[in-house]
């Protein structure tokens, strides 16, 4: 049986700052979320259904906000949904929307993703206390060091690609109002020089800590063929992976490998450094850039730092990626997955502003959490697909 | 829409405290039952969805960690909702109407005993203007009570015989917690805890979990003889500030149910996820069902109440009865919030459909 064509029409997001004092919860939510319905050119009385996604509750203090949150996203005799898959959570929000009109049981939703990390204390909060085993990580960052040290162990890839790719994704970030980070002035030399915090990844390698919320608004093919510049959903697939198993590869995982071919079979992808045109990939840490772009087959393995060295994944490059600045300049965690799918939507639309890369017709959005072990992909076309 | 049936259902022995087992340790074997049932492992499911909150595990990402007692190796096709089980298998429901998938796994689980429920379930409220008092999940509940005492919605008698008339059902569920009670007459002279609520009123914290396989069309045919057929399905949720609602009614339960078509045959079994005495009063309201229907003959959330697997209970339940042919037509009932805030119902049919 055919799916039914889901197209994006809508897209909102917040200024992503360290600290959205000037808001509440549900005020950071609605900013994104206006922003997407008038961009639709609906109202909330035009949305079927609300679905919503955010990392964990601890982040805020506030146990299933959605349910506080009904009233402020319109959903009051509605259905609504709250997704949480970890850091994949904002990708993985959008698909389970997707597949709400796929499956023909609704028309226009509501999807909305939103960290408020300044209400707590992001890096402590991810450094989870297990019982019985000794504290050996701080961070996000300590949990991810190790395996960005086998990776260049692996692919002899040279210390200065990192730095590479946090001063192209900070520089990007500079020709995006809405990003948190705008660093005027920065230099391969003041991103070498930071503060070395987990090694081998300096302090201007790393995500910031957000405020901040996306929403998008997704039709059917009505919808979709209604709209003028709408973004088609070519695939989408989600994968999950334990944290530790026998043979599994937190490196290059299997999971991310399998999610990317599920999405490119969909999408009729067959060479994604060819056939993409942008992709807004989900790279936390610089050096996930060539690890992922291994793990999606933008590289060999062992060569995806060439590309990087070489500047493809510039604005300029043959393959951009990140042209919004990426999770390096924003990072409201919950919300990250989906700004990578909305920034991909944003490309195909022609609508992304100063870091709209030309003539971008295929795009990819990524997001991936846990320990490397969950991930959510779609990608987004221009053209309406066949099927 | 694709004809998807119910086709496994497990769940754990319901105990006020799992001391010697962490979540993934109460979640696997019920993992493992409901795969082993159909004989079937996790190659042959093609989505897996779960239900949780970190409120109760204490621990941000806790889900993570109970995908272990999946067997996601090689990687699985798998989500996770921050809500009870029922809107999980929602969400798988809706996998399988896409194509993608023929068959779902769904679980569900919540380990309450760590902490002191009715004060974490104080944190899903309104974060600057609720929260900061400390309004605990009994008491809420027991506003709602006596607004619908003051209505005449229903009176302590009533919900008295509720409480009697579900635990003694219990003692025919070998998985339910609390079993048997005492004539209502003797209950009423228990003292009230939060007026007009008495013990017998409020649900047993729990500990537990849950699992269900979904199939569609011919797959369901295949793996049971007895396939329970969802018919209809589909949730509502309402605003949240208590001071905007009437909680002497369940205008989103009532909306659900005409949206899965619950009038549209005659009902046989209800197993409905009222968790407070006066709220099965509310949800069979809501729900426009006469005298005759069975209500909860599990014993319902006031006989093993486990947060988050306890709407997840109720469809397989229902399932069952279905599936055992006590049933042509049943109703499932799920809900999440204070005072019945998101409300989710299901319908399912036996035959061959």
């Amino acid at each position: 049986m055919g799916k039914e064509r889901v197209a994006v029409v809508g897209i909102g997001q917040t200024h992503h700052q360290a600290t959205r004092g000037d808001v509440s919860i549900a005020g950071l939510v609605r900013e994104a979320a206006v922003e997407a319905l008038d961009d639709a050119g609906m109202t909330w009385a035009d949305i079927d259904a609300v679905v919503i996604g955010k990392a964990p509750d601890f982040f805020e203090g506030v146990m299933m906000p959605e349910l506080y949150l009904a009233d402020a996203l319109g959903a009051v005799g509605k259905p609504m949904l709250r997704v949480h898959t970890a850091g994949s959570v904002g990708g993985s929000t959008a698909l389970v929307a997707a597949s709400l009109v796929q499956a023909g049981i609704h028309r226009r939703i509501l999807t909305v993703a939103f960290e408020k990390q300044s209400e707590s204390e992001a890096m402590w909060a991810l450094t989870l206390p297990i019982p019985f085993s000794p504290p050996l990580v701080a961070g996000a960052g300590g949990y991810f060091a190790p395996h960005i040290r086998a990776y260049m162990r692996r692919s002899g890839a040279p210390e200065h690609i990192g730095v590479l790719v946090a001063l192209k994704d900070r520089q990007n970030a500079l020709k995006n109002p809405k990003a948190h980070l705008h660093e005027e002035g920065i230099t391969f030399e003041s991103v070498n020089d930071s503060m070395m915090l987990w090694d081998p990844l300096r302090y201007s390698e790393t995500c910031p800590s957000s405020d901040g919320a996306c929403a998008m608004v997704l039709t059917d093919e009505a919808g979709g063929d209604a709209a003028t510049d709408p973004a088609w959903m070519l695939g989408g697939a989600m994968r999950s992976e334990p944290t530790m198993a026998p043979g599994r590869d937190p490196v290059n995982p299997r999971g991310g490998r399998d999610c990317a071919a599920d999405v490119y079979a969909q999408a009729g992808i067959t060479d994604p450094r060819r056939d993409i045109d942008v992709a807004e990939v989900y790279v936390p840490f610089s050096w996930y850039e060539p690890m992922w772009l291994e793990n999606l087959g933008f590289a060999e393995e062992g060569k995806g730092w060439t590309l990087v060295e070489d500047g493809a994944t510039r604005m300029d490059g043959d393959i951009p990626w990140n042209p919004s600045g990426g999770v390096l300049s924003s990072n409201p965690i919950g919300a990250s997955g989906m700004i990578r799918f909305a920034e991909a939507a944003l490309q195909v639309r022609g609508r992304a502003g100063e870091h709209q890369i030309d003539g971008a017709r295929v795009a990819l959005g990524h997001a991936y959490g846990g320990g490397s072990q969950f991930f959510a992909m779609w990608a987004v076309g221009a053209d309406k697909p066949a099927s | 829409m694709r004809d998807v049936a119910v086709v496994a259902f497990a769940q754990s022995h319901h105990v006020r405290r799992e001391q010697a087992r962490n979540e993934v340790e109460m979640v696997m074997p019920v993992l493992h039952e409901v795969k082993a049932s159909l004989g079937i492992d996790q190659s042959q499911i093609d989505f897996t969805c779960s239900g949780s909150t970190d409120y109760l595990a204490g621990s941000a990402f806790s889900f993570v960690m109970t995908l272990d007692g999946v067997g996601a190796a090689p990687p699985v096709s798998e989500s996770h909702v921050e809500m009870d089980g029922a809107w999980a298998l929602y969400e798988a429901w809706v996998k399988i109407q896409t194509g993608a998938a023929d068959t779902a796994l769904v679980y569900a689980y919540g380990k309450s005993s760590p902490g002191t429920l009715r004060d974490v379930l104080s944190r899903q409220l309104d974060p600057y203007y609720v929260a900061p008092l400390w309004p605990d999940s009994v008491g809420l509940a027991a506003l709602q009570a006596r607004a619908c005492i003051d209505a005449g919605v229903t009176t302590v008698e009533e919900m008295a015989a509720i409480a009697a008339r579900s635990r003694r059902a219990a003692a025919d569920n070998r998985f339910a917690q609390l079993q048997g009670s005492d004539d209502p007459a003797v209950l009423l002279k228990e003292p009230e805890i939060a007026a007009p609520l008495r013990r017998h009123d409020c649900p047993p914290v729990t500990d537990g979990a849950a699992a269900i396989v979904l199939a569609a069309g011919d797959r369901a045919r295949e793996l049971t003889a007895s396939p329970a057929w969802i018919r209809g399905i589909d949730h509502r949720i309402e605003a949240h500030s208590l001071g905007v609602r009437d909680l002497a009614s369940s205008p989103s339960t009532a909306l659900a149910a005409a949206r899965a078509g619950v009038a549209d045959g005659p009902v046989d079994v209800a197993e409905i996820h009222a968790p407070f005495t006066h709220q099965e009063v509310l949800v069979r309201q809501a729900l426009g069902l006469g005298d005759g229907v069975s209500v909860n003959p599990s014993g319902g959330p006031l006989a093993a109440n486990p947060m988050i697997a306890a709407g997840l209970i109720r469809i397989g339940e229902a399932a069952g009865c279905v599936a055992r042919g006590d049933a042509e037509r049943a109703v499932a009932h799920a809900t999440s919030g204070p005072c019945l805030q998101q409300n989710l119902v299901c319908v399912l049919e036996g035959g061959q459909q």
